[in-house]
């Protein structure tokens, strides 16, 4: 017998589809599990160096605008609405063009955000000489804070970029999620790679809610 | 009991190798720090023999022979496995209690303690005295003192280990560690760097010197033209400034700085600090982060204008103030 | 694994060259794209092997150039490339995947009656994330090395180092994935694809201690890809982490360092702990003592591993109240392991022992770790950490471990299932004779160290002070025969593959359900999905070895 998966998704070296289901999602929780951490080791060094430096993370707060991170907050939240809704169609079996439908909103939700993010965030800082390592410019105004200014839009940048790969991955997958809807893959009983996914999108989406207050409003 | 493992595998080496087994022990505390290393080796020996022993015996009373059958019952005791997670855990908690005991007496210096300044740099100690004599990749030491050394590096981390004494501490840049010991032998003893710092780590080594009490201080008068550390810091003061805000007709720009050492003081956040070494560091080089309450914050950095060795002048400087002071109210 | 499923897998166990997962499929092709879990396994097998090659070399080098105290060799700045590239390579590129991915994914599946790991896909991902990583590497080795000691300690690998520290930290952080893929897949494998009737306590030792190393992997292994990140994006763009000059604060890095590098300690020495539980059961013809001792036991070392990072800090200015919790808890982590000991020790008693090499493979591991452990405790009690800490004795300890400890363990668990993976056997007696060798060099390499650390030699010098060199001499003498001493293996084994005599389903008359099928196995592993009926290491049922050596 050839290693491989045949039509209706069932892998060889599972006894059951449900066993297979089952793997699945064990695996991708483990996954989150492993991101958790991955985000955890940032997170902590943000905590040592914002209780180090209070005053200079709250001067590099300033230098983020509220407006963006609040409308690419609301985004996102709708995109995990989205991206539950298109699993909720599989499972009740509404028609494929449903699912595309949900995925494909999902899809340009995640892509609002990065285009927010890059094009009025990042691309802005690149101006201001305000993203560390390309031309950044110690202003007067932080005195001697300076560097740890830097240091919080490195956090930023940081913190910010991993985040948005992660949405690009996301979109990745939806992508081949969006084909295997066109194929007609998914049904009431077989949705498990939906599900899956969804678990990312909504892990994705919950790094941020954890950013969002993190590095935006300090100030308040 | 230890003594006497000791002396039997010292002059076995010695006898039969000409192996050296032992460092010298030239410190108040080594002797004591030998004897949680003689009873861990004891515990070492003690446990490895037996196992070894056990493993020996078995291997050969239960050899594989043709016919023999399958013994089923000996497969777990409840009473063994509790007694082997017992009796270690017993010990381990024995060598912790005495150990740290140790570790927290050892940690903290005495207060009478004599102060000597040590900074690292790739690949050389630079170690200053009050006194005003510095040298390089070498110590001087009076035997029978306190000795207390306030560490920072220039650099990269480096790590200041003398093993006749038993003391080791990582030297940070940007952090003033310290280490204490009182040499109890005079002689003259290795000191590493044993913290991994660059392509000459290996080179970066010098000597300890403990000279009597007589010879420390003849060795003191020679190079007393130099001036002291805090003359040097004195004139530093002057030299950049410092007196016009912090002189001794202080003006309401900054606080005046006699007697400040050793003291409390209220910070503009409502918490309240020791002035201590790591503080006046941190005054000199980011005047931001120690915002003294009453004051402006106005004073602007030093960093770029004065190296670890100057903070250090400054620093017994400000001390000298607090001595001058209290010499003044006696 | 009653009998009579055994007989059920060999329909025709005296015919010939059956159809097996070696000979199913032949090409390069079939290999490189290859989603079984066995041949995955002995891609690992090779890729490993040369990287041990490469540390074997750099230690080589080291040792010779410390037969004199001025260095007999090379210049002190090659010195410190080759002991950085020693570390890296040995650590990250040899031991952490040494027996999990190599053992663990051939074994897996088979100790547990299941057709594959899984995630197949994944697995064979995994590998090739790893090339990738070892790739990297030894670019990073060979043009222009790196100098920063396998720690990374900034701010001399951020700010000071000339090397290119960022290409060997995305090495690092890429081969680290690969750990993680790895780790994911055991983790799943083990929960969901277990055959009918293994249930938790039916399952071999080995899968429990390889259920911790996942877990390890799984928890671990993200947090020193972030810390190389960051490593990686203060180096690349000059921006203050960790740099103290910048603000940064070195020591955070150390802390989120030895998270991961503490607890990867147990990564290297878990699965073989999983391995020497099988060979002492296997060897003395006996059930386990303490089951569920030896098995807990891995967990609760998995556990505690997470919290004893703080020991390699005693001396690095944290509190003191840190450096006694730390000790507290680094002592507490050497009771499980106490436990193992002493319950492979009691195995042995009324057993019907034999000593064929894995056996010997064994019985050295069980000695050396038992000194290794021990002189643990010299580091984790603080006062004399002071004294010992950053010098030979540090270095000689977790040589006991990790290769008195974890590479013994891995050549008698490739001894042991070396008949099930080729299907052949080595020359027992060249074997025995190997074991030996390695034995006495070790010692002879490690134990002369532990005293030039009570003595205050610094590691990672390259020259040192006059009165430490007879040790030296020692130590370098001993470092000749353990070279010679894993030479002999890597010929005969490679000689077995070709001209070693053709076993059967179980040589060893073992007891697992990886010796109730053929030998090599089926690319299905099983014709017939195994039902197991019993408790593991039940050596009432076992079948008479094949092949009886005393």
């Amino acid at each position: 017998m050839v290693h491989g998966e045949n039509p209706t998704g069932f892998a060889h070296q599972f006894e059951t589809l449900e066993q297979q289901h089952d793997a699945g999602r064990l695996g991708m929780w483990i996954f989150l599990a492993t991101e958790i951490l991955f985000f955890g080791g940032m997170f902590m060094s943000y905590t040592v160096y914002r209780s180090l430096h209070p005053q200079a993370f709250l001067l590099g707060s300033h230098i983020l605008e509220v407006k963006f991170g609040a409308i690419n907050t609301a985004v996102l939240i709708c995109s995990s609405f989205t991206m539950a809704m298109s699993i909720r169609s599989a499972q009740t079996g509404k028609k494929k063009g449903t699912i595309i439908g949900w995925l494909i909103l999902t899809m340009l939700l995640g892509a609002t955000f990065l285009f927010l993010k890059f094009r009025f965030e990042w691309y802005h800082d690149y101006l201001e000489h305000t993203m560390p390592g390309f031309g950044f410019f110690y202003r007067p105004e932080w005195g001697t804070h300076a560097p740890q200014v830097q240091m919080f839009m490195c956090f930023y940048f940081f913190m910010t970029g991993l985040h948005a790969l992660h949405m690009i991955v996301g979109i990745g997958v939806l992508l081949v999620l969006t084909w295997m809807a066109s194929r007609g893959r998914f049904t009431s009983q077989y949705f498990a790679p939906l599900e899956i996914s969804g678990l990312y999108w909504h892990f994705v989406d919950i790094v941020w809610i954890f950013l969002f207050p993190l590095l935006y409003l300090i100030r308040y | 009991m230890m003594g006497l493992t000791q002396l039997a595998v010292h002059s076995i080496a010695a006898a039969w190798l000409d192996l050296p087994l032992q460092p010298p022990a030239a410190s108040s505390i080594a002797s004591s720090v030998d004897d949680v290393y003689y009873l861990l080796s004891g515990i070492t020996i003690f446990f490895s023999v037996l196992i070894f022993s056990i493993i020996f015996y078995f291997m050969i009373k239960y050899r594989r022979r043709p016919g023999k059958t399958y013994e089923p019952e000996t497969h777990t005791s409840l009473f063994l496995e509790l007694s082997w997670t017992i009796i270690p855990s017993l010990i381990c908690v024995v060598i912790f209690v005495w150990s740290s005991a140790l570790y927290v007496r050892n940690s903290r210096p005495p207060a009478n303690a004599r102060e000597v300044f040590v900074i690292g740099k790739q690949w050389m100690w630079h170690i200053q005295h009050p006194e005003g004599p510095r040298e390089i990749n070498a110590l001087h030491v009076p035997v029978g003192e306190n000795i207390k050394l306030t560490m920072t590096s220039q650099d990269v981390i480096h790590g200041f280990y003398v093993p006749a004494f038993r003391v080791k501490k990582d030297v940070l840049p940007g952090h003033y560690t310290s280490i204490w010991f009182k040499a109890n032998q005079v002689g003259t003893y290795h000191l590493f760097c044993s913290q991994y710092c660059g392509t000459n780590h290996s080179e970066m080594i010098g000597w300890i010197y403990v000279m009597s009490t007589t010879d420390y201080a003849a060795w003191l008068a020679e190079g007393e033209a130099s001036e002291s550390l805090a003359q040097q810091g004195a004139q530093l003061f002057t030299r950049l400034g410092c007196d016009s805000c912090h002189g001794a007709a202080a003006s309401s720009a900054g606080p005046s700085l006699a007697g400040i050492y050793g003291k409390p003081q209220k910070m503009a956040d409502g918490s309240t600090r020791v002035v201590d070494d790591s503080f006046l560091r941190q005054a000199v080089l980011t005047p931001s982060t120690v915002h003294v309450a009453g004051y402006p914050q106005i004073m602007p950095t030093f960093t770029g204008q004065v190296d670890e060795q100057q903070v250090l002048q400054l620093i017994a400087y400000v001390k000298s103030l607090g001595a001058q002071e209290r010499t003044n109210g006696q | 694994m009653s009998t009579t499923a055994t007989v059920e897998n060999f329909p025709n166990s005296s015919a010939e060259p059956q159809e097996n997962y070696l000979n199913a499929r032949y090409g390069v092709r079939s290999w490189l794209l290859t989603l079984d879990h066995k041949r995955i396994g002995l891609l690992y097998l090779g890729t490993i092997t040369l990287m041990f090659v490469v540390g074997g070399i750099a230690a080589t080098m080291m040792r010779l150039n410390l037969l004199e105290p001025q260095g007999t060799l090379v210049e002190p700045e090659t010195y410190n490339k080759l002991f950085s590239t020693h570390g890296i390579v040995m650590v990250f590129f040899f031991l952490v995947p040494s027996i999990p991915a190599t053992l663990g994914n051939f074994l897996i599946p088979l100790m547990i009656g299941a057709r594959d790991v899984a995630f197949p896909r994944l697995n064979l991902l995994s590998w090739y994330i790893f090339v990738t990583g070892c790739l990297l590497m030894l670019y990073v080795v060979f043009t222009g090395g790196i100098d920063t000691g396998w720690t990374f300690y900034p701010p001399y690998s951020s700010s000071y180092a000339h090397t290119d520290v960022f290409l060997a930290a995305m090495a690092i952080f890429i081969a680290g994935f690969s750990s993680i893929l790895t780790g994911m897949n055991f983790v799943v494998t083990i929960h969901k694809m277990r055959a009918p009737g293994m249930t938790w306590f039916r399952l071999p030792l080995f899968i429990w201690s390889m259920y911790a190393t996942a877990l390890i992997f799984v928890l671990g292994t993200p947090v020193i890809a972030v810390t190389l990140l960051l490593l990686g994006v203060e180096k690349l763009l000059h921006v203050g982490i960790f740099d103290p000059a910048l603000g940064g604060d070195p020591v955070l890095f150390q802390h989120m360092f030895w998270f991961y590098s503490h607890p990867a300690v147990y990564i290297m020495i878990l699965p073989s702990m999983g391995v020497i539980s099988e060979l002492i059961t296997a060897f003395s013809r006996k059930r386990i003592f303490g089951y569920s001792f030896v098995a807990f036991s891995s967990l609760a070392i998995a556990v505690i591993s997470f919290l004893v990072w703080g020991h390699h800090m005693f001396v690095s200015g944290q509190s003191v109240y840190a450096g006694l919790i730390f000790s507290v808890l680094s002592f507490l982590v050497a009771i499980p392991s106490a436990v193992k000991v002493f319950n492979w020790t009691a195995t042995l008693y009324k057993g019907s022992i034999s000593y064929e090499a894995p056996m010997l493979y064994a019985l050295g591991f069980i000695g050396l770790f038992t000194i290794g452990g021990l002189t643990g405790l010299f580091l984790a009690s603080l006062s004399t950490d002071v004294h010992l800490n950053g010098t030979y004795f540090v270095v000689a300890h977790f040589h006991y471990v990790m290769v008195g400890g974890a590479v013994m363990a891995y050549m008698g668990g490739l001894h042991y299932w070396w008949p099930k993976i080729t299907g052949r056997l080595y020359p027992d007696l060249w074997a025995r004779f190997a074991a030996l060798i390695i034995f006495v060099g070790f010692n002879l390499t490690f134990f002369p160290q532990f005293v030039l650390g009570y003595l205050g030699m610094p590691r990672r010098y390259a020259m040192y002070p006059a009165e430490f060199q007879s040790l030296n001499v020692l130590s370098s003498a001993g470092a000749s025969v353990l070279a010679v001493g894993y030479v002999i293996p890597l010929i005969y084994l490679i000689w077995s593959m070709k001209y070693g005599p053709v076993v059967g389903p179980n040589p060893f008359g073992t007891k697992g359900l990886e010796w109730t099928t053929q030998s090599p196995p089926p690319t299905e592993n099983f014709l017939r999905t195994p039902i197991v009926t019993e408790e593991a290491y039940n050596y009432e049922t076992a079948p008479e070895p094949e092949v009886v050596r005393v």
